[in-house]
């Protein structure tokens, strides 16, 4: 049922097909019974669409223009908005809470996103083996994405995590002495990462889908060619999956970028000790829903978008470079 | 002994590393779960610090706590107010995004391909920039404390998540089938509810199942929208559970947090066929 034969779904616009067949064969002008299903079309594709079209001008673009305009305002819910300029970007920069949010955020993504993924990668790849019990592994695997995101877990991860834990006592039998990680400035993001990481099923099951559409010949050529399990795994499986390895990098970052809930509860309601886990969404959220100041962090979610769209950017024109699509593809 | 020898001879040696592989992922992922299980048993002083997956004298008072509710509210208030808005954003996925791309694969209209091109942008959108502009619109129609601004995105189609995997399924559907619909009369409407929903059925129930449990596990949507304790989620209840007892009760906090998981456990177990292939789906096809 799945295979790859173009790129990725994100990337393909609209569908093609459809397209050729009504400018297709001939150039004359439509015949006017043509024209008339032209025009029930119209109606109809956008009576079908209208609860999303509702939905996009007021609950997405709407407040899109409106918060672009709060950023450049002070605003506290109660009194008119007043225009302040760029002072809000100003403070921004210059408030060394703010920098720790980002500084905070950057290092959940660029150490949690690369270690989540090579875990699904390489779980895909021993599960890709056709074994007894292999979609019992893969169901069992894939739980943790489903209930990674609860408040539960979090609840249980701080639990896990706390001094003289259970993750405490298994480090004191191998001699190291860090004491719990929930309480320790230097340690209490890993935890969170390793909160990402333990849900590395959805990605998973994505691999393990672009696994399954490896040809069987490649690896069999290649075994006679000689070639040993590392070059087999970076010159067949690794090209042959990218597409479905970039799909999964783009999404992971992007959702890594948002986190709010698991870092909250995880570090009580608070931003960890020393604010260690103040990544940007909670700065954001305390900004304007604790200290009222709207303007403030519309600012900041802007800036959250433009950080958020230049990762896409640079990940598309990347793609070049590294991503391959089968013949046939765009 | 010998048998088992002799299966791991004729399945070759990969095939028992393979098993090994598997069984200490397996214990590693499932750790956290059945650690929670067997804390919720254990005395609170036991929970922390202890070293026993499992207690030796297991017992029940967690549980008992729990029926004392929280903060004077019984649980049951919280799971009422979660399953309400977890079931209304069901029954508004399944309609709203299900006529969204039924227009986008089905129907050829002017600006069809740039709205799809937009709809994915949205999918690619930090929810973070519309929260502010969205609470205050909310808060002037004075809609804070109703679950109203929790479940109107769902009715509006705005989980672009689930209109591309809906479009991803009907394009897959045979062109043949909507066609002759339409060639013996049927509008679009007929054609979309008799015909292309029927045949949708596992794309509607994969967004059906995830918007469940998304909006189960929901934090900070009900955090922003709802401030009275009587309208509060089962999200929002374990909170107030950790805030009153913040170190004493950990007993009464792990049963609880397992108590909060179950309807997800449970649609986990009967549905996982669906989720998994439903995520497998949309990183694939173009």
């Amino acid at each position: 049922m799945t295979h790859i034969h173009t790129s990725p779904g994100v990337l393909a616009a609209g569908d093609d097909r459809s397209v050729a067949k009504r400018n297709g064969p001939g150039g004359n002008a439509p015949p006017p019974a043509r024209k008339r299903r032209d025009r029930g079309e119209n109606v109809a594709g956008y009576l079908f669409m209208s609860p999303w079209i509702a939905g996009f001008l007021f609950l997405i673009a709407g407040p899109m223009v409106f918060s672009l305009y709060l950023s450049f305002t002070e605003y506290n819910l109660f009194e008119a908005p007043r225009w302040i300029g760029l002072q809000n970007f100003t403070d921004m920069f210059a408030d060394p809470r703010w920098r720790q949010s980002v500084k905070v955020t950057s290092w959940y993504v660029l150490i949690g996103t690369p270690i989540k993924l090579a875990a699904a990668l390489a779980v895909a790849m021993l599960l890709a083996q056709k074994r007894w019990g292999q979609s019992f592994y893969r169901a069992a695997f894939y739980a943790p994405s489903l209930i990674g995101a609860s408040v539960s877990a979090a609840i249980v991860w701080r639990a896990l995590f706390s001094d003289d834990a259970i993750v405490d006592r298994t480090q004191k039998v191998f001699g190291v002495e860090v004491g719990g990680w929930i309480g320790d400035p230097a340690m209490i993001i890993y935890a969170l990462i390793a909160l990402t990481v333990w849900q590395f099923g959805a990605p998973m099951v994505i691999f393990l889908a672009g696994l399954k559409q490896v040809p069987r010949e490649l690896y069999e050529a290649a075994e006679v060619d000689g070639a040993g399990p590392w070059r087999r795994f970076f010159h067949i499986t690794l090209p042959m999956i990218s597409p479905v390895l970039f799909f999964n990098v783009l999404l992971e970052t992007i959702h890594s970028f948002q986190i709010f809930g698991s870092a909250y509860i995880v570090s009580n309601s608070s931003c960890g000790p020393a604010d260690a886990t103040l990544v940007y969404t909670c700065y954001l959220y305390e900004q304007g829903f604790v200290n009222s100041r709207m303007g403030f962090a519309s600012a900041m979610g802007w800036l959250l978008l433009v950080a958020v769209g230049l990762v896409t950017a640079v990940l598309f024109w990347s793609q070049k470079r590294w991503v391959h699509y089968e013949e046939g593809g765009r | 002994m010998s048998l088992l020898t002799a299966s791991v001879r004729r399945r070759g040696p990969g095939a028992l590393a393979w098993h090994l592989g598997a069984l200490v992922i397996l214990a590693v992922v499932l750790y956290p779960v059945v650690w929670t299980i067997g804390a919720s048993f254990k005395p609170s002083a036991d929970i922390i610090g202890g070293l026993d997956l499992f207690p030796a004298d297991p017992i029940g008072d967690n549980y008992a706590r729990l029926t004392e509710g929280i903060a004077d509210i019984p649980i049951s208030t919280f799971f009422l107010n979660s399953a309400y808005i977890a079931v209304g954003s069901v029954v508004g996925v399944v309609l709203s995004c299900s006529l969204t791309a039924y227009a986008f694969a089905k129907v050829r209209f002017a600006g069809r391909n740039i709205m799809f091109a937009i709809m994915i942008g949205t999918l690619l959108l930090p929810y973070h920039v519309l929260i502010i502009p969205q609470y205050v619109l909310f808060q002037k129609l004075e809609l804070i404390n109703t679950f109203t601004p929790l479940l109107i995105g769902k009715y509006l189609a705005t989980d672009a998540f689930f209109v591309f995997l809906m479009v991803q399924f009907m394009r897959g559907l045979p062109k043949e089938l909507d066609e002759a619909a339409r060639l013996d009369g049927c509008g679009h409407l007929r054609t979309y509810w008799s015909i292309v929903m029927p045949l949708c059925r596992p794309a509607l129930v994969t967004s059906a199942i995830f918007t469940f449990i998304n909006a189960w596990n929901d934090f900070m949507g009900p955090l922003l929208y709802l401030n009275e304790p009587d309208k509060y989620t089962v999200s929002l209840g374990l909170k107030m559970f950790i805030d009153q007892d913040a170190v004493a009760d950990y007993g009464g906090m792990v049963a609880m947090s397992l108590v909060a998981l179950l309807p997800v456990l449970a649609f986990f177990v009967a549905f996982q066929r669906y989720l998994i292939d439903g995520m497998a789906t949309s990183g694939l096809k173009g």
